[in-house]
């Protein structure tokens, strides 16, 4: 029964991406071409690296408000190690995504050893990781980055964007991970019945520690990349990225209490989310209503979820 | 997740009055002594901190937020969450300064926000307690619904020329700064009427079980509109001086508004997982936080590193707060 809503929300989702591609097609001649997609491709990549992870996060119960700040953060240190500090701009981006991956680690300390409910948890580490990054960066920008960075973020590799591979290798392996691996498993039993599973023997604590590193290592990638994207650092980078993935989550079926959702659904929710971005901007509309069109598309994704869900749960 | 616990508090107990005080508002205490020491602390690095003229500054300019927090408690405190209030304010402010200028008696300009606010709280209300569906999702979505809207409508320009009746942050009664006598107000109130009537109590109990709650007869769908509704008039209360506080009104969403609200909330003691916490915790954690951002200028510390200080402090409550819960169980 649960893996029939499943399919259900996935196969809806798919035929409103469908239905979009469709529509905005008809709307501008530039938006169902081969290099405006593969752009797009582009664009969506930071945030949906952070949402592939995110999904694991939700799925468990859990949630990671603070992602948006470690990018900021991680983009500063890059900028600074390798301006300020001297470090060889590879070592300079590694030792950023490793402190981005530390906030991370941080983030589970908290929330596994202290018992913080993990939206406060991050809630306050938001602040925190946003706060070193104002405070490090002084408002100051890092610029002039040697030309071969510029792969990662504005070139293509066999006609493809670089950063794009990364993400479909990232969604391939995760969704491998989540679905058919004892761990993936385990990432639903916590987020179904986390007492359960600690009387099961499942290791949640454990689990849990590394999803929140996890989620710090995406965000920290999706840092490098969008600071190889823009050709510049700034301490603002990503603010408001957390609620971007957030959307594109649980427009993908994971249900926000736990237990359910699919590295396929965030995939989907997320080229929803974009395409509708695109198509609608090339079309004449505006960004903001862009931005109301994509907050009605959730609620009303998820309304049309629960309904399907409850007629098909009732017998 | 732990085990929700609704401490309803007033157990009868045969131990002291300040023991009493302790176990009840033992959050509270722990942010009112955060406060003192930062008083204590900074006035003797630099006296001018605990002038009038400061202290005005920092209670008066931020008793908006302190207002915005009592709604959300109570959202929080039904065990919900909402994530729309920043870009609500935006909404309304932009809505009562619109009216303002065009001429429309102060009062109702004044009265437009509340009611407005009041409205949209209403139907997410109803998405979220008839047709079911999680209020993170509900306010995410209208956020970005309210934010889009808000920017299409104005395209970013500002309201100006307000007429100088309509600035009610500005006054002064009896020589208190009226944002002030709101903030004491409506939290005293607030917190009377939590305690002591049984649908403010109803709250805690929603909040707490939701099954205990329905079994005792609680109409949780009506109530859980209704504590939105509630939230939504405190929003546009909030609006009220949050847009009478400068002479111009910046038709955009204030970054973060959200989250320095909801944190004001939970730092002053409301369990996110709902059931437990109190609006006179919301407002001191508010408190807080502007005595933290004045006490940063007054020590010379880069207004850049502000940030990183109050999640420290933040942190530091929550471990704090953790620490002090464990203990006690």
């Amino acid at each position: 029964m649960k893996l029939k809503s499943l399919i259900r929300h996935e196969t809806f989702l798919a035929l409103m991406l469908v239905t979009a591609l469709i529509v905005l097609a008809f709307q501008s001649d530039r938006f169902f071409t081969v290099s405006n997609l593969l752009n797009q491709g582009r664009l969506m990549t930071e945030v949906g690296l952070i949402a592939i992870a995110m999904t694991f996060v939700i799925a468990t119960g859990g949630i990671d408000l603070s992602v948006g700040s470690i990018l900021g953060l991680v983009a500063i240190l890059t900028g600074v190690f390798w301006n300020n500090i001297g470090l060889p701009l590879p070592f300079a981006a590694i030792a950023a995504i490793f402190v981005g991956t530390m906030a991370g680690f941080g983030n589970g300390i908290i929330i596994t050893r202290f018992g913080v409910p993990p939206l406060i948890a991050t809630l306050a580490t938001l602040a925190l990781y946003r706060g070193l990054a104002e405070g490090i960066s002084q408002a100051r920008s890092v610029r002039g980055y040697p030309d071969w960075f510029y792969v990662l973020g504005q070139r293509d590799v066999l006609g493809v964007p670089t950063q794009l591979w990364i993400l479909m290798a990232v969604a391939v392996i995760a969704s491998v991970i989540l679905a058919y691996t004892t761990w993936g498993r385990t990432v639903y039993a916590i987020g179904s019945n986390e007492v359960a599973s600690r009387f099961s023997g499942l290791s949640v604590e454990k689990t849990k520690l590394a999803l929140y590193t996890l989620s710090g290592f995406a965000a920290s990638v999706a840092a490098v990349i969008f600071v190889s994207r823009v050709s510049t650092t700034r301490s603002d980078m990503g603010s408001g990225i957390e609620l971007d993935a957030i959307t594109a989550v649980v427009l993908g079926g994971t249900s926000i209490y736990g237990g359910r959702g699919t590295v396929l659904g965030t995939v989907i929710g997320l080229c929803l989310i974009q395409a509708l971005k695109n198509g609608l901007s090339l079309a004449g509309v505006k960004g903001d209503g862009t931005i109301m069109l994509i907050g009605a598309v959730l609620i009303l994704a998820i309304l049309a979820s629960n309904i399907f869900e409850r007629s098909g749960t009732r017998n | 997740m732990t085990v929700n616990q609704a401490s309803i508090g007033a157990t009868p107990s045969r131990s002291g009055f300040l023991r009493r005080i302790a176990v009840e508002y033992g959050q509270e205490l722990i942010v009112f002594s955060a406060i003192i020491a930062l008083f204590i602390v900074v006035s003797i690095v630099n006296p001018r901190f605990i002038s009038a003229n400061n202290l005005t500054t920092i209670f008066a300019g931020n008793a908006y937020i302190a207002v915005a927090a009592i709604g959300m408690s109570m959202v929080i405190i039904t065990g919900h969450i909402d994530v729309s209030v920043g870009a609500l304010i935006g909404v309304l402010a932009t809505i009562s300064g619109s009216l303002a200028v065009a001429g429309y008696p102060i009062w109702f300009a004044w009265l437009a926000p509340v009611l407005v606010g009041m409205a949209i709280n209403s139907f997410i209300g109803i998405l979220v307690a008839y047709a079911r569906i999680p209020s993170i999702v509900v306010t995410l979505g209208a956020m970005s619904i309210l934010r889009g809207g808000l920017i299409s409508v104005t395209g970013g320009d500002w309201i100006t020329d307000l007429p100088s009746g309509f600035m009610i942050a500005q006054k002064r009664f009896f020589d208190i700064p009226a944002p002030l006598i709101f903030m004491v107000v409506l939290t005293v109130l607030a917190a009377l009427w939590m305690r002591h009537t049984p649908f403010g109590r109803s709250l805690y109990a929603i909040g707490g079980n939701k099954e205990a709650a329905l079994a005792t007869g609680i109409p949780i769908a009506r109530r859980t509109v209704m504590v939105f509704a509630i939230h939504g008039a405190f929003a546009g209360l909030a609006t009220i001086l949050f847009a009478t506080q400068l002479q111009v009104i910046q038709s955009t969403v204030p970054p973060n508004l959200e989250l320095t609200i909801i944190t004001a909330s939970v730092i002053g003691g409301v369990s996110i997982l709902g059931g437990t916490g109190t609006v006179i915790g919301s407002t001191m954690a508010a408190i807080l936080f502007a005595t933290i951002g004045s006490a940063l200028i007054f020590v010379n510390v880069s207004a850049y590193w502000l940030r990183a200080v109050i999640g420290l402090l933040i942190l530091a409550t929550v471990l704090a707060d953790m620490w002090r819960r464990r203990a006690k169980s």
